[in-house]
Order: structure tokens, then C-alpha cells, then sequence
């Protein structure tokens, strides 16, 4: 069993004809409900859905706020590469793209991930381009050696890999692992990876399965919204989350809901994704999977951000940086995309005191 | 000589077979099962089994349950 | 509207699974199962008393039925996979509910035991359809096991007490994939239609049959609650609305664009 048969499932489902003949009772029932089934999902996902936004908030602040309390993760994200041998259209960090490009020798890391500590954050996700020549896992796994003596919870977010290799960087340290599977149309998906190892669509699909497999502790999904037809991505992405949360019901599944931002060498977004539909994709879920994370990055600009808290974000980057080496500025190297939210750590703890909830940077600590 | 029938010993002739046995009893064939020393012993191998000394029978039937 | 209940590669109409024990005569059985619909009927095996022949049971169900006989008095695996091969090798077909009890004050099942039963039984063909009490992680080892369905009990065994595990029933119901089927502890008709509009996929009743004062009417009495509550769910029951549209407090932000 694999996500992609569910994925087959719905792949030649008519959402247009679906949305059409949904009715406000539809709607109404669905926000009622206590468990969502996967269509009540795919209807609050629908335009007609957008007239009980509020309703849908409602709920869902009420159940963030009995799930996980008034409480928002923190974590920073730490580049330590920017090789790749892929073409993804969206991405600074493409093979074409004539960037500079950089690895953290494990002097600099250590130097970052002291400036990171400093600031008190004790999550931190590292991420790299796809080079399995440039970063291998054994670099990785390096790296994550030097991070554990400064954070109590290291995320990757890197090249899909394979089970065993899931399992070594587990033993290293590593218990969260992000990977977005971009696009969930299969057709759009070769189209925006035409050349490279990532056009392997399901190595990358059930990557995340892998890492269940290997003893991961959380998953975060995503499809990079922009790119294609956001309503039926947001389904597909709740899909996979509730999916691999079924099967791995000791794993925190959590998802994002990235909006491509403008990057060097940029192309545009081929879909519009409004504030509106971002919200309401949030709001869905939440309804739909009442316990699942969902990550919000500094993609998103600080008056979104701060409205977000109370509709069922769980977890926040603050003071990211998305070039290698930025926080010392120890090489200027190229951003993968320009961040909109760029409050520091201290000022994004104030924001959220003053709303009222509590900034953790600390969840736990494997002992 | 003696074996045990549904938990009970019980003396039976000699060089016997389970057909026998069941026919001895007026059990009806077509609804008894047999299990001879803890395998089930399908119809057709009744008469052939010769009951020896300290064999373990058991004929079960289906009654009501929930 | 057709909405049949698919088991082991069965299609069955009926939601109600019929009990055969406890009646007061066998003669009141084939009246019974006529009137309640049933296309499951459990049996049980047990030792022949050759002072005492019985009738056979089997003679008493209506042709076409499923029989499928349970393990009562297995007190472990083992003898819960000895009783099932002789249950099939009576004639009863390859479907068998798993019944495995050590306690004998509350009758309450060993699901730990059903587990391991469960696993080689499903991996000899077996339809395995386990009864136990309603524990999620239980069910999903059930589900990874092979079973057919899962039979949580509503309450214990012949209590008559309805469906006093609901909330334990309701999260099998949504986590599992696998037929939710309450067995044990279903009382009255009310209680089966509580169950079915809660999402069970059919219920199992011996005891509120068998003990009627007319187990022929009270059959018939399930039949109709089990296709009420049945029916009730599949209507998407209005939910109560709880969320008011207030004046856009956590939305007012969104201007359209
Ligand atoms: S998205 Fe990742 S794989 Fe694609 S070009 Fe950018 S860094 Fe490379």
C-alpha cells in the first residue's frame, strides 16, 4: 500500500462537477460534523465553502485551542547547502541558475548554529538542495552531530531518501522530517521538474512514508501552492496527511501551506492563491484533521502571520534565513526565495505574547 | 479396553472403529465431527481408524450460540 | 437504495447477525431468523452427549443463511484455532467469530489471545470475525492481522446493558476501516439503532432475541430498528449548529481581493 493509490483514487475525479452541485446544507453539515469524511474535506475546500469562512474559523480556533492549547512552536530554518542537479521551475536554487554556490563547513555550521542558539530557539530545521555529491547523507548526518549539542529537535528537510538512510540519520539525531511533494497533479509535476532525479514522482511521494517506516517522530507535508489548482492540491495534501497518520498513528503528521514567493531567476506563480483561499485551506484542514500540525513560514507577511495564529497555525518560523551561511554572513550566497516576514526571534515572541498565546521553543527532549 | 470419549473414559471393544463408535451411539453421521487424538478426522477415514488404548475422542456437534 | 455490507467477498442486505443460543426451543429459531432479516447466523460447537442427543442446530436455519460458528470455550489461541477448523470441517463454511474467554465473572474477552488467533486463522482463509472489547490499538493489530470485521461488545455478554463502551465503539468506527459490528450487550431495539446510527455496520443480537417473551416479534422489532438507525446515518443526521457567525471576530481581516 502506498499514498498513491488513494492519490489514483480521486486522480480523474470531476472537482469541478463536485463543486457544483454542493449546497449550503453540504456545507453547513460538514462544519457540523465531528469527523470529517474525505468529500465533507473536498467541500470545504469549494467556493461555495467561501461563505462560512467564519463559521469554519470559529470551529477551527476552537479546536487548535483544544488540541494543542494557546501555543505556538517556534523554529528557524538553517540552510547548510545550495548545490542541485534539478530544474525545478519554481526554485533559486536550480542546476541553470548561475548563483553561487555554497557548502557549511562544519566550522561555519557550528558558528550559525550558535548564533541560532543564542536567540534561544531550540528547533531548528536544516535544509539542502539535491546533491548527492555536494551534500551526502554522511555530510548530513555530520551535521546533525554537531547541531544536537546546541537544539533538542532537528528536522531535515533534504533529498528523498530511502529507508535505511531515514533510519541512520534517525539514530543521528533527526526526528522531524519535512518534504513537500510540490505538486500532487502527477501531469503538472513532470512538467515543473523536466529534468533531474526529483522528476521521480513517487520516490518523492512516499518518501515520508519511508521515514515513518524508519521511526521518524513527525512528518510535515506540503504542496508549494502556486503551481497548480489550489483547491484540489489542498485536498490531495489532507489526503497524505491522513493517510500516513492512519498507518502511523505514533507519528505527528503536520502540513504547510507554502505560497511560492519570488526567488532569482523567478518564474511567476501559474495560480493565484489568495489570502482568502490561503485561509480557507487552513481552516479546512484544521476541521478535517483536528490534531494535525500546520506550519506556517515566514513565506507569509506579519499582519497574515499574526491572524493565523488563532485559526489553527501550531508552528511558526521567526528569524529564517534562506541563504547558506546568512545569519554569520560568513560568504553572501543567494537566497532560495525572499522571505516576507523578517522579525527576529524576540519580536516574534512578543507578537505572539501579545495575543495571547505562548511561544515554545522547546516541545521536548529525547533522553 | 479404555479410551476417552469427550473427556470421559469409557471402556470400549476391542479393534472398534470410529464408524463403529459413532454407529454404537446412534450418532448421526452427517452432523458429528470427530477429532481422534487432536486432528480432525474427516468422514471418509472412519472406518478405517481402529480405536487403540488410551485414545483421546471427542465427537462435537453445532448447537445455538451467540 | 442499495447499501450492502461487504464481508469476506459476501454481500449481505441484512444488518443484523443472529444469535442462536438461549432459545427456550429450536423451534422458535427458524421464525425468528425468517422475521429478523439475518443472513449471519453463529452457532457454537460443542461435545456430543450420547445420553442426551440433541437436535441439530443446523436443521433449524433457513437454507442460504451464513453460519458462522463462534469459539466459545477456547481460553487461548490455540484452542480457539482447533475449535474454527472444526467448525468448518461441520459444514460451516470459512466464516468464524473468535471468542475467547478466560474471565468468568464479566465473560469479557482476551484480546490479546484474539489477536494471535485472528492472525492464523485469516491466514488460513478463514472469514475471521474477532469479538473484543473496543480498544483502538486492538483493532488496528486486528486490521493488520486480517480480520474480516471487528465485534466490539457493548457491554458484557448477555447483560442486556446496551451500549454502555459507546465512546470506545464511536473511535473504532471513525479510525478503522475495518466493519465496525457491536456484539454482546445490545438490550433493546433502541440500543441496535443507537449503534447503527452511530456508524456500526451491523449488529449482533442473541440474548434480546432468544429471552423475548415472542422472539419471533422482537426479531422483527430489530429488524426495523437496525434498518432506522441504519438509514439515519447514511442521511447525514442534521448536526447541531455550534458555530454562530458571529460578526467575523477571526475572519474581518480578509478583504476580498
Ligand atoms: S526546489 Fe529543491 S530540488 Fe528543486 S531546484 Fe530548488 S533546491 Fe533543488
Amino acid at each position: 500500500m502506498s499514498f498513491y493509490e488513494v492519490y489514483r483514487r480521486f486522480k480523474d475525479f470531476d472537482f469541478t462537477f463536485f463543486f457544483n452541485q454542493l449546497t449550503d446544507s453540504d456545507i453547513l453539515r460538514a462544519i457540523g460534523k465531528s469527523r470529517l469524511s474525505e468529500l465533507d474535506y473536498l467541500a470545504l475546500l469549494s467556493p461555495r465553502a467561501e461563505n462560512y469562512l467564519e463559521e469554519m474559523a470559529q470551529k477551527a480556533h476552537h479546536l487548535t485551542v483544544q488540541h494543542f492549547g494557546k501555543v505556538i512552536l517556534l523554529y528557524t530554518p538553517l540552510y547548510l547547502a545550495n548545490y542541485c542537479v534539478n530544474s525545478c521551475v519554481y526554485c533559486g536554487f536550480r542546476v541553470k541558475n548561475d548563483i553561487e554556490r555554497k557548502i557549511l563547513s562544519f566550522e561555519e555550521l557550528e558558528a550559525e548554529a550558535r548564533v541560532i542558539a543564542g536567540t534561544g530557539l531550540k528547533h531548528i530545521l536544516i535544509l539542502t538542495g539535491e546533491s548527492r555529491k555536494h551534500s551526502p547523507v554522511a555530510y548530513i548526518k555530520e551535521c546533525v552531530g554537531i547541531l544536537r549539542k546546541y537544539f533538542t529537535s532537528i528536522g531535515i528537510e533534504v533529498y528523498p531518501l530511502d529507508e535505511e538512510e531515514y533510519a541512520e540519520l534517525i539514530s543521528a539525531g533527526v526526528d522531524g522530517l519535512t518534504i513537500y511533494q510540490e505538486v500532487y497533479d502527477e501531469d503538472v509535476y513532470l512538467e515543473v521538474h523536466p529534468a533531474g532525479p526529483k522528476r521521480n514522482y513517487r520516490f518523492r511521494l512516499d518518501a515520508p512514508e519511508r521515514a515513518c517506516r524508519a521511526g521518524i517522530r513527525s512528518v510535515n507535508l506540503g504542496a508549494l501552492l502556486g503551481l497548480h489548482e489550489w483547491r484540489s492540491e489542498a485536498f490531495f495534501t489532507g489526503l497524505h496527511a491522513n493517510y500516513l497518520q492512519n498507518r502511523y498513528p505514533d507519528v505527528e503528521v503536520s502540513m504547510s501551506p507554502p505560497r511560492m514567493r519570488p526567488h532569482a531567476g523567478g518564474t511567476a506563480p501559474r495560480v493565484v492563491v489568495s489570502d482568502k483561499n490561503l485561509v480557507q485551506y487552513i481552516l479546512a484542514f484544521r476541521l478535517f484533521m483536528p490534531r494535525g500540525g500546520i506550519t506556517i513560514s515566514t513565506r507569509e507577511g506579519p499582519e497574515l502571520r499574526e491572524h493565523l495564529i488563532k485559526l489553527g497555525a501550531t508552528k511558526m518560523s521567526a528569524g529564517s534565513c534562506t541563504a547558506v551561511g546568512g545569519r554569520t554572513g560568513a560568504e553572501k550566497s543567494t537566497g532560495q526565495f525572499d522571505i516576507s516576514d523578517e522579525r527576529d526571534v524576540a519580536a516574534m515572541t512578543r507578537v505572539i505574547y501579545s495575543h495571547g498565546y505562548q511561544p515554545v521553543f522547546k516541545d521536548w527532549q529525547s533522553i | 479396553m479404555e479410551i476417552i470419549l469427550n473427556g470421559k473414559t469409557v471402556d470400549v471393544a476391542e479393534g472398534l472403529s470410529i464408524a463403529d463408535l459413532v454407529a454404537q451411539k446412534k450418532l448421526n453421521p452427517q452432523v458429528v465431527i470427530v477429532e481422534y487424538n487432536y486432528q480432525l478426522a474427516n468422514k471418509d477415514s472412519w472406518p478405517d481408524i481402529k480405536l487403540r488404548s488410551g485414545d483421546r475422542l471427542e465427537i462435537l456437534h453445532l448447537v445455538g450460540g451467540g | 437504495m442499495s447499501d450492502p455490507l461487504v464481508i469476506g467477498g459476501r454481500e449481505l442486505t441484512s444488518r443484523l447477525f443472529l444469535g442462536t443460543g438461549k432459545f427456550a426451543s429450536n423451534r422458535l429459531i427458524p421464525g425468528a431468523v425468517q422475521a429478523s432479516g439475518a443472513q449471519v447466523v453463529t452457532v457454537a460447537l460443542r461435545r456430543v452427549d450420547p445420553d442426551f442427543p440433541e437436535e441439530n442446530i443446523v436443521n433449524f436455519v433457513p437454507e442460504g443463511c451464513i453460519l458462522m460458528p463462534n469459539t466459545s470455550g477456547a481460553r487461548n489461541a490455540r484452542e480457539a484455532v482447533r475449535i474454527a477448523r472444526l467448525g468448518r470441517a461441520a459444514g460451516c463454511g470459512n466464516w468464524v467469530k473468535i471468542e475467547i474467554i478466560t474471565d468468568n465473572r464479566y465473560l469479557l474477552p482476551d484480546n490479546f489471545e484474539t489477536i494471535k488467533a485472528t492472525e492464523e486463522l485469516a491466514a488460513e482463509g478463514f472469514v475471521v470475525l474477532p469479538y473484543v472489547s473496543p480498544d483502538l490499538m486492538v483493532a488496528r493489530k486486528l486490521a493488520e492481522a486480517g480480520a474480516a470485521a471487528v465485534m466490539p461488545l457493548g457491554a458484557p455478554i448477555g447483560s442486556n446493558r446496551g451500549l454502555k463502551m459507546k465512546e470506545m465503539i464511536r473511535i473504532l468506527i471513525e479510525e478503522i476501516s475495518l466493519p465496525v459490528i457491536v456484539d454482546a450487550g445490545i438490550g433493546r431495539p433502541s440500543q441496535a439503532a443507537e449503534a447503527m446510527e452511530m456508524g456500526a455496520a451491523a449488529v449482533l443480537v442473541n440474548t434480546a432475541i432468544a429471552t423475548a417473551g415472542d422472539p419471533v416479534a422482537m426479531a422483527r422489532a430489530f429488524a426495523l430498528a437496525v434498518e432506522a438507525g441504519r438509514t439515519a446515518f447514511l442521511s447525514g443526521p442534521g448536526e447541531v449548529q455550534q458555530y454562530a457567525r458571529a460578526s467575523s471576530p477571526l475572519t474581518g481581516f480578509l478583504r476580498d481581493e
